[in-house]
């Protein structure tokens, strides 16, 4: 096996956002505003919550978006990601169609042949339950709690030993004993965050060690129509909701910041003409600007075969297309925010002291107004996401999200349309789209209301 | 004062869900309207909208289900024979070919088919037939048309036909059928069969030619060669040599009689933006006429009062009259009053109301539609109890076409005539396990292809001696059995390719796969699949999704390698799929519909000598020889030939599966009755769970309410401190 | 506030011509006229001739943007801008791809949309509105932070789940309504029941959330403070001053929406089968008929347009400080 680095588009960018991200938490360590707002959101436990949660998310989503080219012996190449390297041979385990969560044969009759020769309809064995499943599979149940068990074990030992180094660490940080470093933490002397972010690395410790170990025995959500395994699927589609969530913003922001603060700070004809562009993009209802662009970018896109070598790249492409018409459809909004609050910056004394004094344009509105734009924009990117995440199954509903290729929540529940009318009803691939989906966004949404909480001028004066 | 709130609005759900439970009977989710209940009224869904209903543009089925009802052309399929028969339906008899040399002289008809030049069918229609009423046909007492000269005050109110109040009707003359055939070559028509018949109808192309000059010139004043009418109900049709096929063409819509009344009143400027037009408010002397077009939502056709005698054929198939097909034998047609098409774009409920008994059939064969039903390869259905307890009944038919996956063989690496591309299409051929195929993806709703020919056409040959050698074996237990993998890599390495490495280059084959995007969750499976077939050999496949314009340019190019294509018959007769590997007919060189630009002299020469005979023994010989040159070279993998599966609710009277044919409504019958007491019973609401989320509700309001008092009675204090 | 009427209703010709030239740029750079041609023409037996045809029929027989075969003005207006794109401000829609009527279908299609989304919107505004008040009269309390967290799992619902699981529980188990379908008059209410239950609670999260924050600002104001030091009872107050104050942004929120309100909902509409223009737009996306895209995308723009004048008329209204210049 030999193995070459692949960068994607989105990769990338992924990388990139990183980097940015890094630089901004460190920009923003120095601001005593953001620091205080900071410290507000910690005090909310749901706040903490989520943000291991997305974090989670987050590290899944990287790992799948470090892309390499294998090839074996036989000279079969495949990209694949550092997170299908790890999870492997998880979505390597395909069956011949459906079958359903923990299930041993499929979940429709076809003939087996016996190995006398003979023809039996009934339902087969799944493959790769088979293989793995040491023990008759007829104590299903007995074996389900084994694994469970032993996993559960397993992740609360891993657990201790993460939750004794890092106390360490920090007691040996902050030069204090470790008995008693463990006693503030678990009666929260010092406030709720530790013990908060500790107990819930251990519940996802201990629930990630049995879905992985389980979903090496079972398919644990099933197998789909050409018995691809759903667990396997729903988790590759995190990727692709984050980087709907996450790239979309990263186009908008500096659309808004650059447009919203020339506009404010300008006024005049340069107001005029980014008013006249925003009120036109924004005048067009969003499904069908979206519509509109998708379409157009996808006949671009496969009538021009020659600038994508492979499915994975082609697909790629129309993820990153839709991020960017997506962030360009949403920069208005923000855009407006911006420009409305430079408006009021500009004429601030700071500001007017800093005209007087001769400093040049550009040095006011990167040194004094984009600063104070800062709160707005983490707001604005913090609320959108969740909303981005659910957009993208709706667009690839009405026939404009994703690549039919591409893995996501979009085409799982879109499957599901058809599979909800089967009978009998097959029910998993959409019960595993939800699962899946709901804790991202609902930890979005959580945080984000936090982070507006602590940043909003207007909300914190209540 | 809350608490007794609250116990008045218990009081008021229970009174409503008393009153609710109380009026048991009919149901509530019935989308008819309830006077209809009762009614000879046939309930169907169609899931594609119909772009037009113009019998000289449409070539859709989803279009044919209407048309094929309201047009009638001279000919028609018999309902109940097989093999499909033609048989007259407005044409007194199945006119015979004349054969006309190079001076128009009449040539015996055992005459050699070499010296045959032109070919005359004379076409003599019965008298009697009338239109349906329409408003183009109504006529003021002196004789001139109501509606032939509208000014804009009289279209304002006009939004749909059923505005214009006068309706006339006119006796069918054969005039009609040859202004039908010019309309064929209109520019104006814009006819997708245009190019097909340029090439048989004399003076086809050039009436084309002269009709793009002068734009707005009345049909009938100018003359088509090809066509010319005889009498009053007689016309004849003239075909550039010997094309025997051509009778087929005559049971279509496209050759059914169009009266120059519609254009005059169809053209008048204006009505077009109220959507009356041909396309949608169609003319004709079938069963059915149109009564309501509304593609958006639902459209309706009734019984048309002026049809014809017709009745319900005597006899059939030796099978038909155990299978209760003949009760109606000599019942004059139709039996229906009323069909109901309503517009069901989700197959969710488009299934959930079939079962609650509110469509009739589930005529359409979508892949999601009859899913309850699984067929295996053996043959037998296997139905879920809840249909089987609904007393539904299933009947399956091979569909005349085929799907398969073709090679451009103009393409370096897998086509040309080199043995090495050979032995690599037959490696490929072998390797891909269609079985597996229609299991996933068609429900079991396939039969594997042997080649071009598919069942219940002249030439396909049943069990061991129809199997392709080269791909599949007889096994021991008598079935049919693919060859192992083993021996497909033998042949790729044969080719050269031991493992799918490429000797010469020493690097993985790559090839690739042109397919159309169907933009559905399906694509991705079938991609998956796709590429999991190839990958047992080796072999790299690079899917290339385009839209479908841009994939039936790569095939008019030249530049798609492997792609998946299917042949959906226009008539039962081999020739119809056997000309998908005839050389002149390739795609890139002749425009043909040779998709895969096969070419062999021997299976060419062979073809020209098939064509012209009739169905027998020295054409099977033939065709048996074609069939085998087609497996030996291999330019396809031969995938499968669809199956139509037809779920019939009890109330509906027999009815046979007819593929060919579309203009089977007439032979419907259903009892009302039945169906009314079966849907009540279906369909009572449950009303129950409904009680217990109110209860819920109410419940959680409680402490609710609770707080309120006791806030209420509390001392004021700042809230916000 | 007729000079500031009309001033506004003059903005929007300069906005509607961006737009029509972003839509336009959008199709037909990407899209040939020979795509389009084929692609309703379907596959068998297509001739090369035939296609010529349909685009002489069709008008697609032009260049984009100046036709050098005509002298004068006609080269710049025999070009399939200004006879495909511009010619939509004479809300003339033209012909779709498959050749209906497009103003014609959009006339029709208009009212099944109404049908559904104006019970949708009132019974949505009093349903939130309701549960709104509701936590911020119990603010800070477990009640008001359970209401939150319960509107937030609303929300963190996707709106197909909602669609997909009422039609199976309220549809197809209960067998309380019919599944899909749609009739005009009385008889839609059966029809309408089931996709107006499924709006509002898959809006309910946004909703009340929204609202609740609406009168969280307003309960924080200093008159507030004033009618409690006044003794009025916590009740009293929020109806008579935080509802009714309240309202002005409840309104305005509200006026801009209403005309878009015509356009339908795209998903809801073709899950149920109602014949609307949201499923119009839909079947349009689906099968790539750019004619009722580029005119709907177009009425679209007007509608939002409209509702943005008629939230300033409102504003005026319902706040007389705001006075339009």
């Amino acid at each position: 096996m030999t193995f070459h680095p692949v960068i994607l588009w989105t990769d990338a960018l992924i990388y990139l956002l990183i980097i940015a991200s890094i630089f901004c938490v460190r920009w923003a360590k120095r601001q005593e505003q953001l620091r205080s707002a900071w410290r507000q959101i910690l005090q909310s436990r749901l706040a903490i919550i989520s943000l291991v949660i997305l974090v989670t998310y987050a590290a899944i989503g990287f790992l799948d978006s470090i892309h390499f080219r294998a090839t074996d012996q036989n000279q079969i190449t495949s990209v694949e990601s550092v997170f299908d390297y790890l999870v492997s041979p998880l979505g390597k385990n395909d069956e011949k169609t459906y079958s359903a969560p923990f299930a041993t044969h499929l979940y429709n009759k076809d003939i087996i042949i016996l190995p006398n020769g003979l023809h039996l309809r009934d339902f087969p064995h799944l493959k790769f339950v088979d293989e793995e499943q040491m023990n008759p599979v007829d104590n299903r149940t007995l074996d389900i709690i084994r694994h469970c068990t032993l996993s559960t074990l397993g992740g609360i030992v891993i657990w201790f030993i993460i939750c004794a180094l890092s106390i360490m660490l920090a007691a040996q940080r902050q030069q204090q004993k470790f008995l008693t470093k463990l006693n503030k933490i678990v009666k929260e002397k010092e406030g709720i965050v530790w013990r908060t972010v500790l107990i819930t690395v251990g519940v996802i410790i201990v629930l990630g060690f049995n879905l992985f170990d389980l979903s090496h025995a079972y398919h644990i959500l099933g197998t789909d129509k050409v018995g691809q395994d759903v667990f396997y699927e729903t988790l590759k589609s995190i990727r692709t909701g984050l980087i709907i969530g996450t790239l979309t913003t990263l186009i908008t922001v500096p659309f808004a910041i650059t447009f919203g603060m020339l506009s404010g700070y300008f006024r005049g004809w340069v107001d005029d003409v980014i008013q006249y562009v925003y009120t036109t993009v924004n005048s067009i209802p969003d499904v069908l600007l979206i519509a509109a662009a998708v379409l157009a970018l996808q006949i671009f896109i496969s009538n021009h075969p020659e600038f994508f070598s492979n499915l994975v790249q082609r697909a790629d492409a129309r993820l990153l297309a839709l991020c960017i018409i997506l962030g360009l459809t949403s920069w208005t909004n923000l855009c407006r925010l911006l420009r409305g609050e430079t408006l009021k910056l500009r004429e601030q004394d700071y500001v007017q002291a800093a005209i007087a004094l001769g400093t040049s344009r550009k040095q006011i509105l990167i040194k004094h107004i984009m600063p104070n734009l800062m709160h707005l924009v983490v707001i604005a990117l913090v609320m959108d996401f969740s909303g981005l995440v659910l957009a993208e199954a709706v667009l690839t509903y009405v026939g404009v999200g994703v690549d039919p290729t591409t893995l996501s929540w979009g085409n799982m529940i879109n499957a599901a349309r058809f599979e909800l009318a089967r009978e009998p009803v097959v029910w998993w691939p959409l019960l595993a789209a939800f699962l899946f989906m709901f804790p991202l966004v609902i930890c979005a949404n959580l945080f984000a209301d936090a982070v507006r909480d602590a940043l909003d001028p207007r909300i914190r004066k209540l | 004062m809350a608490r007794k709130h609250l116990s008045k609005t218990t009081l008021l759900t229970l009174a409503a869900i008393l009153l609710l439970t109380a009026c048991k009977g009919k149901p509530w989710n019935d989308p008819y309207p309830a006077a209809d209940a009762d009614a000879n009224v046939y309930y169907a869904s169609f899931s594609e909208q119909p772009k037009t209903l113009d019998p000289a543009q449409s070539y859709s089925v989803d279009e044919a289900v209407f048309t094929a009802q309201i047009y009638e052309p001279p000919l028609q399929y018999h309902y109940l024979k097989r093999p499909y028969t033609l048989i007259p339906l407005t044409a007194t008899e199945v006119p015979k070919p004349i054969f006309l040399d190079a001076n128009d002289e009449e040539l015996p008809a055992d005459t050699a088919k070499k010296n045959i030049v032109r070919t005359v069918y004379e076409i003599h229609i019965q008298p009697g037939i009338n239109y349906q009423p329409h408003p183009a046909f109504a006529k003021k007492p002196d004789g001139s048309y109501y509606y032939h000269n509208l000014s804009a005050a009289d279209l304002a109110d006009k939004k749909s036909l059923a505005d214009f109040t006068q309706t006339g009707t006119r006796e069918l003359v054969a005039d009609d059928y040859v202004y039908e055939i010019k309309r064929l070559a209109d520019p104006r028509v814009q006819s997708p069969i245009f190019g097909f018949l340029g090439k048989y109808i004399q003076g086809f192309t050039d009436f084309n030619a002269q009709l793009k000059q002068n734009n707005n010139v009345d049909l009938r004043q100018v003359p088509l060669q090809g066509t010319q009418v005889v009498d009053k109900y007689t016309y004849k049709i003239i075909i550039n040599g010997y094309y025997p096929q051509f009778l087929y063409w005559l049971a279509m819509p496209f050759f059914a009689p169009v009266p120059w009344e519609a254009d005059a009143f169809y053209q008048q400027p204006g009505l077009a933006n109220s959507n009356i037009s041909l396309a949608w408010y169609p003319i004709g002397t079938g069963a059915y006429m149109l009564e309501e077009n509304n593609p958006n939502r639902q459209m309706v056709m009734t019984r048309n009062p002026n049809y014809h005698k017709e009745y319900y054929p005597m006899e059939g198939e030796p099978g038909d009259l155990k299978a209760g097909l003949l009760t109606k034998a000599g019942q004059q047609l139709p039996f229906i009053d009323k069909f109901v098409f309503t517009l069901e774009k989700e197959s969710i409920p488009r299934w959930n109301k079939f079962l609650q008994g509110y469509y009739d059939q589930s005529a359409i064969s979508s892949d999601s539609f009859d899913q309850a039903i699984k067929i295996d390869s053996a043959g037998s259905p296997e139905i879920t109890p809840l249909i089987k307890a609904r007393n539904i009944s299933l009947q399956t038919s091979v569909s005349p076409g085929n799907y398969y996956l073709g090679f451009n063989m103009l393409d370096s690496i897998v086509g040309r005539d080199s043995e090495r591309a050979r032995k690599l299409r037959l490696a490929i051929a072998t390797a891909m396990n269609y079985d597996e195929y229609i299991a996933i993806f068609l429900n079991g709703r396939g039969v594997l292809a042997q080649g071009p020919i598919p069942p219940g056409i002249f030439g396909y040959r049943e069990g061991k001696e129809g199997i392709n050698p080269f791909v599949y074996e007889w096994n021991n237990n008598n079935q049919i059995q693919r060859k192992s993998l083993d021996e497909a890599k033998q042949l790729l390495k044969e080719a050269g390719y031991p493992n799918g490495r490429d000797l010469t280059t020493d690097e993985a084959l790559l090839l690739n796969f042109d397919v159309m995007s169907g933009g559905t969750a399906d694509d991705q499976a079938f991609y998956s699949w796709m590429r999991k077939e190839f990958n047992q050999l080796g072999i790299q496949l690079q899917i290339r999704d385009t839209q479908y314009s841009r994939f039936q340019e790569k095939l008019r190019n030249g530049q798609a390698q492997i792609f998946m294509w299917g042949w959906q018959a226009d008539y039962p007769d081999p020739e119809n799929f056997l000309f998908l590997l005839y050389g002149p007919n390739g795609e890139v060189k002749y425009g043909g519909e040779n998709a895969t630009n096969y070419q062999n002299d021997q299976y060419d020469a062979l073809f020209k000598k098939m064509r012209n005979l009739p169905n027998g023994e020295a054409r099977q010989h033939i065709i048996d020889q074609m069939v085998a040159i087609a497996w030996h070279d291999s330019p396809a993998v031969w995938g499968f030939y669809p199956q139509g599966f037809l779920l019939t609710q009890s109330w509906v009277a027999p009815t046979k599966p007819n593929e060919i044919a579309n203009n089977t409504l007439k032979f419907l019958s259903i009892d009302p009755k039945l169906r009314a007491e079966l849907r009540d019973s279906w369909n009572q609401p449950i009303l129950w769970p409904l009680t217990v989320v109110v209860l819920i509700i109410l419940a959680g309001l409680l402490p609710i309410f609770y707080y309120y008092w006791r806030r209420q009675h509390r001392p004021v204090r700042d809230n916000n401190k | 506030m007729i000079a500031y009427l009309i001033r506004r209703l003059l903005y929007l010709i300069p906005v509607l011509i961006g737009v029509n030239l972003l839509t336009f740029a959008l199709y037909f750079i990407v899209n040939s006229p020979e795509d389009i041609a084929r692609a309703q023409l379907g596959g068998k037996h297509i001739d090369q001739s035939v296609v010529q045809d349909w685009e002489d029929q069709h008008g697609y027989n032009k260049p984009l943007f100046y036709n050098n075969k005509e002298t004068g003005i006609a080269a710049l207006t025999d070009t399939l801008f200004v006879k495909k794109s511009l010619i939509l401000f004479t809300f003339n829609f033209g012909v779709s791809d498959s050749g209906r009527n497009i103003s014609h279908d959009v006339s029709q299609r208009m009212w099944p949309s109404i049908y559904i989304a104006i019970p949708t919107l009132i019974i949505g505004l009093l349903v939130n509105i309701t549960f709104a008040m509701l936590l911020a009269f119990f603010r800070q309390t477990y009640v008001d932070l359970s209401g939150v967290l319960f509107c937030i799992i609303m929300m963190s619902i996707s709106g197909l789940f909602y669609i997909i699981s009422g039609q199976y529980f309220i549809g197809k188990v209960l067998q309380l309504v019919p599944i899909s379908g749609f009739e005009g008059g009385f008889s839609a209410f059966k029809f309408v029941i089931l996709p107006v239950v499924v709006g509002v609670i898959g809006g309910i999260g946004a909703g009340t959330r929204w609202y609740r924050t609406i009168f969280l600002e307003e309960m924080g104001k200093d008159y507030i403070r004033t009618a409690r030091a006044k003794g009025l009872a916590e009740s009293r107050v929020l109806f008579k001053h935080v509802l009714k104050n309240a309202m002005i942004p409840i309104v305005t929120g509200v006026v801009v929406i209403i005309p878009s309100l015509f356009l339908g909902s795209l998903i809801m509409e073709s899950f149920f089968g109602i014949p609307g223009l949201g499923s119009y737009t839909i079947d349009a996306i689906r099968q790539q008929d750019f004619a009722i895209v580029r005119a709907m995308v177009f009425l679209g723009t007007i509608l939002y347009c409209i509702g943005l004048i008629m939230t300033d008329i409102a504003y005026t209204i319902v706040d007389p400080r705001v006075r339009l210049q």
